[in-house]
């Protein structure tokens, strides 16, 4: 038997997690160092397995299964592919980087880093997940942390506001989502959830047109797609630093890769009647979110809502099912992942010292934070799809892809690139440049040696993928291979 | 030494990046060893280039010194480099300007070490759209060009003047021609950026001369739409987005703001390179890629290029500030550029049309060499007297007279005077343009009549005149290192001027091989 290396990368965090409980909760240094510790092993294992992914050999690779309840064809059934594997890294990383930038959290730390590690055992699995009902069962470790996350750590004007909305908007996706994945249990006749076998189960095209919009739309709320988005930026605002890096990081793309793996790849033939007027909401996403973004004044909703666009990009190329908008897509989810965890960490930064978010407050930081100036800038290039960045190698052939189905989406959605760059253009300008408010004149600190490390590997990430986009996109081709082979070859 | 040689391109074009990571190595602090160690590895880039140049082949048709590498292959672009004549001397322009700009800018005090690692960034930048053989990589580099240059005005932009924008809100002079630098660019690149994906999608590979194949040739009908019209539009969208960068009239106005705003080298090199690259880019992909629609649409390019150059050296003259006044300058030379390239679409093949190139892309040389001078020029007196308005000079020579003299010269070598770099070029053009669009070079030529008249202009309220009391013992002359940054331009506008062969030999065979 193999050794069970994705086994180890799930439940490194919730075992941590639990120990965690066990230190006693005034001993804050020590539940910090073991949290640092399992995220680091964390983030060890998630590289060696992205990198040690065979790439020519293609499919799932590193397949662990064990019959879980084998009366109702359950088993607890793991590997990755092409599409998951960038993702694993992900997830490594941006938990990596939301240990570091929480180690100041003083308020019980120990509660903090059990949920949020929770969450991220939630994560690693859906990403993994080769059976339908253990991707629920992680889905739903995913999401309810978050509801205490927020609700307890949270902004206090809004946490219970933006904790409840999020939590119920989420709850009744999945519903829905489960639904239709129940209807495939019982029609497929297989009795097994196991997503390998339903590929084969060959669904009548009346039964996939019939549910793909409950299943796909059920996991996209998660990935915030129109009109279902709102309770995103309410959320992103509302959560404390690290979990808003999770929540924008890597939840969304959650919400995405499961409306994919379960959505378009079990009912591919459901996928190509709807995907018509699906691509129309992710445009309104794209252009939608893009404005909304750029009319805010609290820094934290800008970054919230150019959430919503990117992840419009990454649901826009899903929904031109070929191989071009599929590939950008698979790194758009990457390459956002770590932008907004970057942008996150930054607002975080800034509101911690200045204790506003309001950007016509705000100003100069570049004089006390230059490194974090920096990393927001590479961030921002990365946003407005600069080339060179990561941003431009995932948006690019989203682009591509929706040439090749529709031309004139391809030009609408052009415009968001406008849009952004006004934007982030505006928040440099503003809040890293210009005068310092005298409120702030001389009492606002650098950041510390951790932020900067998580910082500089956030922007890190951003440039190799950008300069060097080899290290990412044949993996992730290998991915889009697989899915359009599902498809049929289109 | 092999390796050098067999890689040479891909060193010219990262050396600047490596240079840039050894300054930001350099403490913060030792201002003046930056500025040395920026200055004198800059001529790394310059040297490379000038082996480059020696190791040219001028006889051999196609591309030389070609390298290719894996880049993006699941959408299959690749690392491709290459040079022929036309990018050569543009590389040549590219890797000269440089260190003069680094020198020039010795008397930035404000983070030093930021500054130049955009500088050298930026001239990765420049170089990378001139060497790239792949459509998605020339774009790559064309946008990144724009990042260091909105730092470069944003930051060290001149710290006066201030903007009224609608509403009655006011902004930074340097801010508001950052932005709309930046924001003009971008937004004119989206129909390029656009037009490149629709090609990629077709063609199937952004590989350049594969391209330069496939395109042209293409006939079968595209989304349900006529290829005649499909190419059409992406026709201008390629004119419009190099057209802003050229800038051809009406899509200048971004340019007096960032030219004016931005610090002296930041001008030099925007004048003497950047501008350089949407004429380029003419050059390269709108004329190879689209000849029919070239040819078609070439009166109407014409006409842009012929209200450049009138309208350019009209609001020229209409300035009272200096660096403005040298700002719509390009407008106005850029125009004859344009108008080559107009020319030349129209009658491509033909003795006049490469005439007509060929003094396009001396032109573009030459303009290079003068505006770049020019701004270096109009960067000294002001950080002298820190003022630009042209009413509170006047009667300088006496003051300044070594600097007096080098400023006559390159205003000559502007205007076009015979026997400077300038004449050569616009005379070529006019030539080659006279046979083919006979209204509007003779338009041209009144263009011509008041370049003179705003040069003259820029001379007198400058330099003659009674002598100006204010400035008696306020002003220096141009000191030794100034005189290191414009020598080589002088000798350059004058070697031209006197034998233009050792570069038109090169520049020619480009042409009539490349056309």
């Amino acid at each position: 038997m193999q050794f069970p290396i994705l086994s180890i990368i799930v439940f490194t965090p919730i075992i941590t997690g639990i120990l965690i409980l066990l230190i006693p909760a005034e001993r804050k240094t020590e539940v910090r160092v073991t949290a640092l510790a399992a995220a680091i092993f964390a983030l060890a294992l998630s590289i060696w397995v992205y990198f040690s992914y065979d790439i020519p050999a293609g499919g799932y690779q590193f397949i662990e299964k064990y019959s879980w309840l084998p009366q109702f064809g359950i088993s607890y059934h793991v590997g990755i592919d092409g599409m998951s594997a960038p993702l694993v890294l992900l997830t490594g990383v941006v938990m990596f980087t939301g240990v570091l930038i929480s180690w100041g959290l003083d308020d019980r730390p120990r509660e903090f880093f059990a949920f949020l590690f929770i969450l991220a055992t939630g994560v690693f699995g859906v990403f993994v997940a080769l059976d339908l009902f253990m991707l629920f069962f992680f889905y739903e470790i995913a999401v309810f942390p978050m509801y205490l996350l927020i609700a307890i750590w949270g902004w206090k004007e809004t946490r219970e506001y933006a904790a409840m909305k999020l939590t119920l908007y989420l709850f009744i996706g999945s519903v829905i989502a489960l639904v239709g994945a129940l209807a495939m249990y019982f029609t497929s006749g297989l009795g097994t959830f196991d997503m390998l076998e339903l590929e084969k189960a060959g669904f009548s095209t009346d039964f996939q047109i019939l549910w793909f919009p409950f299943v796909f739309f059920g996991f996209a709320v998660l990935g915030g797609i129109f009109p279902f988005h709102n309770w995103s930026p309410d959320g992103h605002v509302a959560a404390p630093t690290a979990v808003s890096m999770f929540h924008a990081g890597v939840l969304m793309k959650l919400g995405a890769f499961a409306a994919l793996r379960v959505g378009i790849m079990l009912l591919p033939e459901g996928a190509k009647f709807h995907m018509g007027w699906i691509i129309l909401l992710t445009l309104v996403n794209v252009v939608y979110g893009a404005y909304i973004a750029m009319v805010q004044t609290d820094f934290k909703y800008v970054i919230g809502f150019s959430s919503v666009s990117h992840m419009g990009l990454v649901a826009m190329g899903f929904a031109t099912l070929n191989a071009d908008g599929m590939l950008g897509a698979g790194v758009q989810m990457f390459s956002h992942g770590v932008m907004t965890a970057l942008f996150f960490a930054v607002v975080g930064m800034v509101y911690d010292r200045a204790h506003t978010r309001e950007i016509p407050r705000l100003g100069g930081f570049r004089k006390m934070m230059p490194l974090v100036t920096l990393a927001f800038i590479i961030g921002g290039l990365v946003s407005m799809g600069m080339p060179g960045l990561s941003g431009f190698i995932a948006e690019f052939p989203i682009f591509m892809g929706v040439w090749g189905t529709a031309p004139w989406i391809a030009i609408v959605a052009a415009i968001s690139i406008v849009i952004t760059a006004s934007y982030i253009i505006r928040i440099i300008g503003r809040v890293f440049f210009g005068q310092v408010p005298e409120e702030f004149e001389g009492h606002i600190t650098d950041v510390s040696v951790l932020d900067k490390v998580a910082l500089v590997l956030l922007s890190a990430i951003l440039i190799v993928v950008g300069i060097y986009p080899a290290i990412m996109t044949p993996l992730v081709e290998s991915g889009v291979n697989n899915i359009l082979r599902l498809l049929g070859g289109a | 030494m092999e390796i050098v040689s067999n890689y040479l391109l891909t060193f010219i074009l990262f050396s600047p990046v490596v240079i840039a990571v050894i300054l930001m190595l350099l403490p913060r602090d030792q201002e003046n060893l930056i500025r040395w160690v920026a200055f004198i590895l800059s001529f790394i880039p310059l040297g490379l280039s000038i082996a480059l140049w020696l190791g040219f082949n001028s006889e051999q048709p196609g591309f030389q010194y070609q390298e290719q590498a894996i880049w993006y292959a699941p959408i299959n672009s690749s690392y491709h480099l290459g040079v022929d004549g036309i990018s050569l001397t543009m590389v040549l322009l590219t890797t000269l300007l440089t260190p003069l700009a680094i020198l020039a800018s010795f008397g930035i005090s404000d983070r030093v070490k930021a500054y130049m690692v955009l500088f050298l960034m930026l001239e990765t930048g420049m170089l990378g759209v001139f060497l790239s053989l792949d459509l998605l990589l020339f774009f790559v580099f064309w946008e990144i060009g724009l990042v260091p240059m909105y730092f470069l005005i944003n930051q060290w932009g001149s710290e006066k003047g201030e903007r009224e924008l609608w509403g009655g809100r006011k902004m930074s002079a340097r801010n508001y021609a950052s932005f709309k630098f930046m924001i003009y660019t971008m937004a004119g690149s989206l129909g390029l950026l656009l037009a490149i994906q629709m090609i990629g999608v077709v063609a199937g590979t952004f590989d350049l001369l594969k391209l330069y194949e496939v395109w042209p040739s293409l006939s079968q009908p595209l989304f349900g739409l006529p290829i005649s019209t499909v190419k059409a539009i992406a026709f201008w969208a390629f004119v419009i987005a190099f057209a802003i960068k050229v800038p051809v009239w009406p899509f200048h106005t971004w340019l007096p703001d960032a030219h004016t705003e931005a610090p002296t080298a930041g001008s030099m090199i925007l004048a003497g390179v950047l501008l350089k690259l949407g004429a380029y880019g003419f050059l390269r992909l709108v004329l190879p890629l689209y000849p029919e629609q070239s040819k078609m649409y070439a009166g109407a390019l014409g006409f842009l290029a012929v209200m450049a150059i009138i309208f350019g050296a009209l609001a020229s003259y209409g300035q009272s500030d200096f660096k403005r006044l040298v700002a719509y300058s390009s407008v106005n030379h850029m125009g004859f550029v344009v108008l080559g390239i107009a020319a030349a679409a129209f009658a491509t093949g033909t003795e006049d049309a490469n005439i007509a190139l060929n003094g396009a892309v001396l032109q573009m040389f030459n303009h290079g060499l003068s505006a770049a001078g020019m701004f270096f020029l109009v960067g000294v007196i002001y950080e002298r007297t820190h003022t630009r308005n042209l009413n509170d000079f006047g009667g300088l020579f006496p003051l300044v007279p070594v600097y007096g003299g080098i400023l006559i010269f390159t205003s000559m070598a502007s205007l076009g005077l015979p026997g400077l770099n300038g004449f050569i070029s616009e005379f070529l053009v006019v030539r080659g343009a006279w046979p083919i669009m006979s209204v509007y070079t003779a338009l041209a030529m009144i263009g011509l009549f008041f370049t003179g008249a705003y040069i003259l202009k820029g001379i007198k309220m400058v330099l003659h005149g009674p002598i100006n009391e204010k400035w008696v013992g306020h002003i220096s002359e141009i000191s030794a290192r100034e005189i290191v940054v414009i020598a080589p331009l002088l000798v350059l506008m004058l070697w031209i001027g006197i034998w233009p062969a050792w570069i038109l030999n090169v520049i020619n065979r480009a042409v009539m091989m490349f056309f």
